[in-house]
C-alpha cells in the first residue's frame, strides 16, 4: 500500500505539470457554459492537449493517444482540474460516443471521426433517451427503415430528449427502432447521424435550473447510410450497452460542489450570535460526514485505479459513484443554502458566498440525480449484477415491441 | 379547531381522572414483568377496570364495554399512562382477537368468550405467522382437516411461530390450510382454540433482546369442533384481514415513548445537552413524535364527527419504528463508550436507551415489517399498483417455496 | 500509487480467514455470549497468539514478528468478521501499540515480548461516566507513584493483566501502566450491550503505576493511540459490515414471499445496495487509514476519522437492516444477526462515540482549509 507516486508515476506527473503550466495560463480559464466563447475557447484547448497527446490518454497510439495507462489518466486529470478547463464539451463525445465508434465500426468510418474527435474540432452527442423512456433505453420508438430504393440507405423518423450539448453537436449516436414486430431489445439498430441534417431539429430545454444545456432533437426523414450502422441490424442493444458502460466508466472530474465549498462558505456567514456558522457543530457533523463521502469516492477509484494499473479487472466497487456523488452533493448543496437562512435564497452570485456556487449546485442536483441513470437504476445494477439478486420481474420480454402497453 | 375538551368530554376525563386516583395508587404499578405475581396482579388491575366499564369502553354495553367513543378512548388512555398499569397482557386479546370472535362468531361463542376476557380472567393469543411466511400470511401451511368419523370436528397439524404470549394463553385465534389444492388465499380457515389442549405444546423463542415473550406452538392432532370454526369454510383470509386490521389500530394507539427517555439520559451528560449536533436531532425526534400524536388526533376527531378517518393512520408505526431507532442509538452514542453498558443500576435514565435500542428490531417488525408497511401506503393510500404476484392462480401445493 | 494490499498481505487475510472460520465459528463465540462465567475465549487467544499475531507489528527485536501496521489490519479485518471474543483490540491496539509510541527502552523490553507471546492482556482505561471523556473528565490521580480512582467502563478490564489508566498527577493528564494483578486493584463485572465481549469496573485505591510518555502529554497520547486504534477497528467494522450484508444477501435469496424471493422485492434489493454502498464508502476510507497508520503519514488524524466515521456508519447499517431483512428470525436469540448488531455498537463506542470523531475530524479540516 503505497500512496505516493512510483518513481514513472512521478516523472509523468512532472512532465504533465510542467507542460499544463507552459500551456493553460494563457487560455484564461474559467469559461462559462453558457458564454457565447465557450465553444471556440473549449476547442483550441483540446487541439491543443492532442497535439501533445493529452487528450486520450489512454487510447492506442495509432488513434492519436499515448497508450497510456488508466493511473497516467488520473495524474493528468488531477494536474488539469486547478486550471478549470472546459472539458465537459467533449466528454460525452470522447467518453461514450468515439469509445463505441471504435467498437463497432469500420477502419474507414474510424479514421473519418477518430482524429477529429479527439482533436476537438467535432462535437458528438448521445441520442438515446426519448419522451417514452430514459432508463428504460430499450423503449425507443424512433423508426429507421430501409430507404425503398435499393441504395441500402435508412430512413429516419422519431423524437430524441435529454440530448446534452445536441445544440453544438456535429454528429451523434442514435439508437433507432428497426422491427418493431421483435421483443424490445431485439429490435433496435444503432448509427451515427449528421446534425447538421436539415431533417435534424434541436430545440433547447429550458431546465430547472435556468439553463439550456439538453435539448429536444426531432428526425423528419434524416436518410442515412447503411455504412452508418453501427453494429448489426437489430443488434442495437448490445451496442447501447458498449455506450453505456463506457459512460459508467468516464471518470467524472471534479466540478461540482464539495465539501471545501460548504466549509469556506461556513466560515463565510456569520450566525445571529456572532458566530461563524463553521461553529455550529449540527454543521460540523455534517461536514465531517460529506468529508468521508468524498474521501470514500477518491479512494474508491484509487483502489480501481490500481487494479487497472496491476493489469486486474477492478472489483464492482466503482459502481457505487454516481450514486455517493449526487446524493451527497445535493444535501450539501441544500444544506449551504439553509446556512445562509433568509439570505440563502439570494442566487446572484454578485451577493452570494462563493458566487452561488452553492445555490447553483442546489438547482442542477435534481438533473444529476437522473442523468446517466437514476439512483433507482443505480441501486438496480448493484443488486443485481454486484450482489446477485434476481433482477425485476418483466413483463416486456418476449412480447412484440408494437403490442407492449405504453403510458405517457 | 380546537384542542381543548369539550365540557362532556372534560366531563368524562374528570371522572376518568377521579376514579383512577381513587382505585389505581393501592396496586403499586408499575409491575415487575419479571416476578411471578406479575399475571395474577394484572389480572385484578383487568378485573376491576371491567367493573367500572373501562376495559373495552368503545365496545357495547351489552358486551360489557361502555358504548363510549374513540375519544373516551383515548381520553382514558391518556389519564391511565402515568399510572404505568400493566396491558400488554390483555392487549393482542382484546385488540385483535376479540374483536375477530365479535365479528364473526355465533351468539354462544361470544356470549361464552367476550365476559372473560374483558374481565381478564382469559387470555388470548394470535397464532397467524408460521415458519414459511409471516409478512404473506396467506403462506401457512398448518393443516385442519375434517375428521372422517362424522362429526363434524377438524383436526390440527401445523406449526406456528413468532406467537406472542402463547406461553401464557388460554386460547388463540388460528389461521390454517383447509384445502391446498386452490389458490392459496382461497382455502384457508380460521378456528379458535383451547391453548390447554395436550395437542398444543409451546416452546419459548429467546429474543435477541433477552426475554422470551413470543413462542413457537406446535400443534399435533388437536381436534376441534366445527362450532370453533370463525367464518366460512375458506374464507380464513378475509377474517385475517378483520383482525390485522384491528393489529393495525391498535398498535397506532400505542402512545410513543422516546424523546423524554433522552432527555432524560441526557441529563447525566450536560455537555451533550450542549451540543448543537444534539439539539438538531432532539428537534427532528420531537417533530416526529408530536406528528404522531396529532396525526392520531386527526382520526379521533374524524370518528368523533362519525366520519370514517382518512389514511394518514397508516404512518404511525414506520415514523415510530424509524425515529425510536435513530433515537436510542444516538441516546446511547451520546454517553460515548459508558452507552455500552445496560445495568439499569448504572445507566441514565435506568438504560431505557440501551433497552430500546436492542428491542427496536422486533418492534420494526412485529405487526407488519417497515416494507410491508410501505407497500400498504403506496398501494392503498396512494392507488400505486401491487407488487407483481406469481402466486395468484397456483394451487398452493405448487406454489415455490424457500426457507 | 498502489491503493491494494500486497499478495503477501492478501494471502495472510485469506489464511486469517480459514483459521478463524476454524477457531472462531459463531458457536464458539456464543459460549461467550451465554456463560458469564466465560468473558473470553482463552483457547481462542492463545491460538491467535500461536499465530504470531499478537506480535504482528511488533519489532522483531521485541519479539514481535515486525511485519507492518497493513498485516495487523488485514488481521484486524477477519477478526471483525469472525466476531473473535478476544481481548485483541485492547492488548494489541490500545497497549502494544502505547507502548510502541510512548514507552521508554526499559518499558518496551518488559511489555512488548510478553505481549507477542501471549502472556498479557491490556486493556485502556479512560471513562469514568456517561459522556465524552476529556480533561474535566477525569477524577484519578496519581501521586508518588500511586494511582487511585474508578474507571468504567473498561473493556477486558475483568481479564486483563495490564492496564494503561487515564489519571492526573499534580493537575496534569497522563497515561500510567498499573498491574491489575498487584495490590490496590478491585473489579466489578458489568454486563453490556455487547455480552462477547468483557468489560469490567475498576477501582484503584493507591495501586502502583507508572506513567508512560513524558509527563503533561497524557492528551496527546491518547489522541496518537485512538487514531492508530480508530483505523485497526475500522477494519474490524468494515470485516463485520461485509458478513452482515453476505447474510441479508443469503437469506434475501433464499426466503419466499408471496410466491417469490424476497430479494426480488425492491424495497429490499435497494436496501441491500445501500448496505454495499456503505459498506465500500467504509473500506476506502479504511485503506487509506491504513497507508497513513503504517506509514505514519502527518494525515494520520484526518484518515484515521475518516475511517472511523464511515465504518461506524457502515456496520451500524448493515447491522440493523440485517436483522430487518431476516424478519422475525433476525430477532431470535438464536440467530447470528444480533451478534453484529451487538458488536457494531462495542466496536462505535470502544474508542470514543462517532460525534467525538465528527468533531476532531472538522477540527483538522478547518486548520488545515485555513482561510
Ligand atoms: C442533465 C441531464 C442530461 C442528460 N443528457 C442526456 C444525453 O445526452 N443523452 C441521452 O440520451 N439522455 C440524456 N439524459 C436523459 C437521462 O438518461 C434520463 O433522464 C434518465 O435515464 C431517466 O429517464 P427518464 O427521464 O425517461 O425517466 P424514467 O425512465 O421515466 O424514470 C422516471 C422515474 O422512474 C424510475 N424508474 C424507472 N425504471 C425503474 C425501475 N425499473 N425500477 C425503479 N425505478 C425505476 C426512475 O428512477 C425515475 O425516478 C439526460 C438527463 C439529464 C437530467
Ligand atoms: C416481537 C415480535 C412479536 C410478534 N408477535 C406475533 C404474534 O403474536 N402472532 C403472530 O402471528 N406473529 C407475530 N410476529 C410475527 C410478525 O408478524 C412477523 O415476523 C412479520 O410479519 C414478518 O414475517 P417473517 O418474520 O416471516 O418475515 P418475512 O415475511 O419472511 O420477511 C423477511 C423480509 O422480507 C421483507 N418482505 C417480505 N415480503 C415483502 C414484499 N412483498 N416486499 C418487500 N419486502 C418484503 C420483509 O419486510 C422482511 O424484511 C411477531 C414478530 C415479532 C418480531
Amino acid at each position: 500500500m503505497d500512496f505516493s507516486d512510483t518513481p514513472e508515476e512521478a516523472a509523468y506527473r512532472k512532465a504533465a505539470r510542467d507542460w499544463l503550466a507552459a500551456h493553460a495560463p494563457k487560455h484564461n480559464f474559467p469559461v462559462k457554459m453558457h458564454e457565447p466563447d465557450f465553444l471556440p475557447r473549449a476547442k483550441l484547448w483540446q487541439a491543443e492537449k492532442a497535439a501533445a497527446g493529452y487528450a486520450c490518454i489512454t487510447w492506442p497510439k495509432e488513434w492519436g493517444g499515448q497508450g497510456g495507462t488508466a493511473v497516467q489518466n488520473v495524474i493528468f486529470l488531477q494536474e488539469e482540474q486547478p486550471y478549470d478547463a472546459p472539458v465537459q464539451a467533449f466528454t460525452v463525445g470522447l467518453g461514450m460516443c468515439l469509445p463505441t465508434v471504435m467498437t463497432l465500426s469500420d477502419e474507414e468510418t474510424k479514421q473519418r471521426f477518430v482524429g477529429p474527435g479527439i482533436r476537438g474540432e467535432e462535437v458528438w452527442c448521445q441520442l438515446f433517451s426519448e419522451p417514452s423512456g430514459g432508463s428504460d433505453v430499450a423503449s425507443v420508438r424512433t423508426r429507421a427503415v430501409r430507404a425503398e430504393d435499393d441504395s441500402g440507405d435508412w430512413i429516419i423518423n422519431g423524437q430524441k430528449v435529454w440530448t446534452s450539448g445536441a445544440h453544438h453537436a456535429d454528429f451523434g449516436i442514435i439508437i433507432t427502432r428497426t422491427d418493431p414486430d421483435a421483443p424490445k431489445h431485439k429490435g433496435m439498430t444503432m448509427f451515427w447521424v449528421d446534425m447538421r441534417d436539415p431533417g435534424v431539429e434541436v430545440r433547447p430545454i429550458h431546465q430547472m435550473s435556468g439553463g439550456s444545456h439538453f435539448n429536444e432533437v426531432f428526425l423528419t426523414e434524416v436518410r442515412v447510410k447503411d455504412s452508418q450502422r453501427l453494429g448489426a441490424v437489430n443488434e442495437g442493444w448490445k451496442a447501447s450497452l458498449v455506450t453505456l458502460m463506457n459512460e459508467r466508466l468516464t471518470v467524472s472530474g471534479g466540478g461540482h460542489a464539495n465539501w471545501g465549498q460548504f466549509l469556506q462558505a461556513a466560515r463565510e456567514v456569520v450566525g445571529g450570535d456572532g458566530a461563524s456558522a463553521l461553529q455550529d457543530r449540527a454543521l460540523r457533523e455534517k461536514l465531517a460526514d460529506w468529508y468521508v463521502q468524498a474521501e470514500g469516492l477518491k479512494h474508491t477509484r484509487n483502489r480501481t485505479m490500481t487494479a487497472l494499473s496491476k493489469g486486474e479487472t477492478p472489483g464492482p466497487e466503482n459502481s457505487i459513484g454516481k450514486l455517493v456523488l449526487t446524493t451527497y452533493v445535493q444535501e450539501l448543496a441544500n444544506q449551504a443554502v439553509e446556512m445562509m437562512d433568509q439570505y440563502g435564497i439570494i442566487a446572484d452570485p454578485a451577493l452570494t458566498p462563493l458566487r452561488g456556487v452553492l445555490q447553483a449546485a442546489a438547482l442542477s442536483s435534481p438533473g444529476s440525480r437522473l442523468a446517466g441513470g437514476t439512483d433507482e437504476i443505480l441501486r438496480n445494477i448493484i443488486a443485481e449484477r454486484v450482489l446477485g439478486l434476481p433482477g425485476e420481474i418483466r413483463l416486456d420480454k418476449s412480447v412484440a415491441f408494437k403490442d407492449l402497453p405504453t403510458g405517457r | 379547531m380546537d384542542f381543548k375538551d369539550t365540557p362532556e368530554e372534560a366531563a368524562y376525563r374528570a371522572q376518568v381522572r377521579d376514579w383512577l386516583t381513587a382505585n389505581a395508587p393501592k396496586h403499586g404499578f408499575p409491575l415487575d414483568t419479571s416476578k411471578p405475581d406479575y399475571m395474577p396482579r394484572a389480572k385484578v388491575w383487568q378485573a376491576e377496570k371491567a367493573a367500572a366499564g373501562y376495559a373495552c369502553i368503545t365496545w357495547p354495553k351489552d358486551w360489557g364495554g361502555q358504548g363510549g367513543t374513540p375519544v373516551q378512548n383515548v381520553i382514558y388512555a391518556e389519564e391511565e399512562g402515568p399510572y404505568q398499569t400493566p396491558s400488554a397482557l390483555f392487549s393482542i386479546g382484546l385488540g385483535m382477537c376479540l374483536p375477530t370472535v365479535m365479528t364473526v362468531a355465533d351468539e354462544a361463542t361470544k356470549t361464552r368468550f367476550v365476559g372473560p376476557a374483558m374481565r381478564g380472567e382469559e387470555i388470548w393469543c394470535q397464532l397467524f405467522s408460521e415458519p414459511s411466511g409471516g409478512s404473506d400470511v396467506a403462506a401457512v401451511r398448518t393443516r385442519a382437516v375434517r375428521s372422517d368419523d362424522g362429526s363434524g370436528d377438524w383436526i390440527i397439524n401445523g406449526q406456528k411461530v413468532w406467537t406472542t404470549g402463547a406461553q401464557f394463553s388460554d386460547y388463540g385465534i388460528i389461521i390454517t390450510r383447509t384445502d391446498p389444492d386452490v389458490p392459496k388465499h382461497k382455502g384457508m380457515t380460521m378456528f379458535w382454540v383451547d391453548m390447554r389442549d395436550p395437542g398444543v405444546e409451546v416452546r419459548p423463542i429467546h429474543q435477541m433482546s433477552g426475554g422470551s415473550k413470543f413462542n413457537e406452538v406446535f400443534i399435533t392432532d388437536v381436534r376441534v369442533k366445527d362450532s370453533q370454526r370463525l367464518g366460512a369454510v375458506g374464507d380464513g383470509w378475509k377474517v385475517s384481514l378483520v383482525t390485522l386490521m384491528n393489529e393495525r389500530l391498535s398498535v397506532s394507539g400505542v402512545r410513543p415513548p422516546g424523546w423524554p427517555a433522552f432527555l432524560d439520559a441526557a441529563r447525566a451528560t450536560p455537555e451533550a445537552m450542549q451540543d448543537r449536533a444534539l439539539r438538531e436531532k432532539l428537534a427532528d425526534w420531537y417533530v416526529q413524535a408530536e406528528g404522531l400524536r396529532h396525526t392520531r388526533n386527526r382520526t379521533m376527531t374524524a370518528l368523533s364527527k362519525g366520519e370514517t378517518p382518512g389514511p394518514e393512520s397508516s404512518i404511525g408505526k414506520i415514523v415510530l419504528t424509524d425515529y425510536l431507532h435513530d433515537l436510542s442509538s444516538e441516546a446511547v452514542d451520546m454517553l460515548d463508550q459508558y452507552g455500552i453498558i445496560d445495568d439499569p443500576a448504572l445507566s441514565p435514565a435506568n438504560a431505557a436507551p440501551q433497552a430500546m435500542w436492542v428491542g427496536n428490531p422486533g418492534l420494526r417488525l412485529a405487526g407488519g415489517t417497515d416494507e410491508i408497511l410501505r407497500n400498504i401506503i403506496a398501494e392503498r393510500v396512494l392507488g400505486l399498483p401491487g407488487d407483481i404476484r406469481v402466486d395468484k392462480d397456483v394451487a398452493f401445493k405448487d406454489m415455490p417455496r424457500g426457507r | 500509487m498502489n491503493f491494494d494490499f500486497s499478495d503477501d498481505q492478501k494471502f495472510l487475510k485469506a489464511e486469517a480467514r480459514k483459521f478463524l472460520e476454524a477457531n472462531s465459528p459463531t458457536t464458539r463465540v456464543r459460549t461467550v455470549l451465554n456463560d458469564d462465567a466465560t468473558p473470553h475465549d482463552a483457547a481462542l487467544w492463545k491460538a491467535v497468539g500461536e499465530q504470531g499475531w499478537l506480535g504482528a507489528a511488533i519489532p522483531e527485536a521485541y519479539g514481535g514478528l515486525g511485519l507492518g501496521h497493513l498485516e495487523l489490519c488485514v488481521i484486524a479485518e477477519e477478526l471483525g468478521r469472525s466476531l473473535a471474543p478476544i481481548p485483541f483490540a485492547s492488548t494489541v491496539y490500545f497497549l502494544a501499540e502505547s507502548v510502541m509510541l510512548a514507552g521508554d527502552e526499559a518499558q518496551k523490553a518488559d511489555i512488548l515480548p510478553r505481549i507477542a507471546a501471549g502472556e498479557v492482556i491490556g486493556a485502556l482505561a479512560t471513562s469514568e461516566g456517561p459522556g465524552v471523556v476529556g480533561p474535566a473528565t477525569v477524577g484519578a490521580t496519581v501521586s508518588g507513584g500511586w494511582l487511585s480512582g474508578v474507571k468504567l467502563p473498561v473493556t477486558d478490564g475483568g481479564i486483563a493483566d495490564l492496564a494503561l489508566v487515564l489519571a492526573k498527577e499534580n493537575g496534569q493528564a497522563g497515561l500510567y501502566l498499573v498491574d491489575l494483578n498487584g495490590a490496590g486493584v478491585s473489579r466489578e463485572t458489568l454486563t453490556t450491550l455487547d455480552p462477547t465481549r468483557d468489560a469490567a469496573k475498576l477501582t484503584f485505591k493507591d495501586a502502583p503505576a507508572q506513567r508512560l510518555g513524558a509527563a503533561g502529554e497524557g492528551f496527546p497520547l491518547l489522541e496518537q493511540v485512538l487514531d492508530r486504534a480508530a483505523v485497526l477497528l475500522a477494519f474490524e467494522q468494515c470485516g463485520g459490515a461485509d458478513r452482515a450484508l453476505e447474510m441479508a444477501r443469503d437469506y434475501a435469496l433464499e426466503r419466499y414471499a408471496f410466491g417469490r424471493v424476497i430479494g426480488s422485492y425492491q424495497a429490499i434489493k435497494h436496501k441491500l445496495a445501500d448496505m454495499y454502498i456503505k459498506n465500500q464508502v467504509a473500506r476506502s476510507n479504511a485503506y487509506y487509514g491504513a497507508w497513513a497508520l503504517n506509514t505514519s503519514a502527518p494525515e494520520l488524524p484526518v484518515a484515521a476519522s475518516a475511517a472511523r466515521i464511515a465504518a461506524c456508519e457502515a456496520y451500524w447499517y448493515a447491522a440493523k437492516e440485517n436483522i430487518e431483512t431476516h424478519g422475525g428470525i433476525g430477532f431470535t436469540w438464536e440467530m447470528d444477526c444480533h451478534l453484529y448488531y451487538r458488536r457494531s455498537r462495542q466496536l462505535a463506542l470502544v474508542a470514543g462515540a462517532p460525534r467525538v470523531w465528527k468533531e476532531r475530524l472538522v477540527s483538522h479540516l478547518e486548520r488545515r482549509n485555513a482561510a
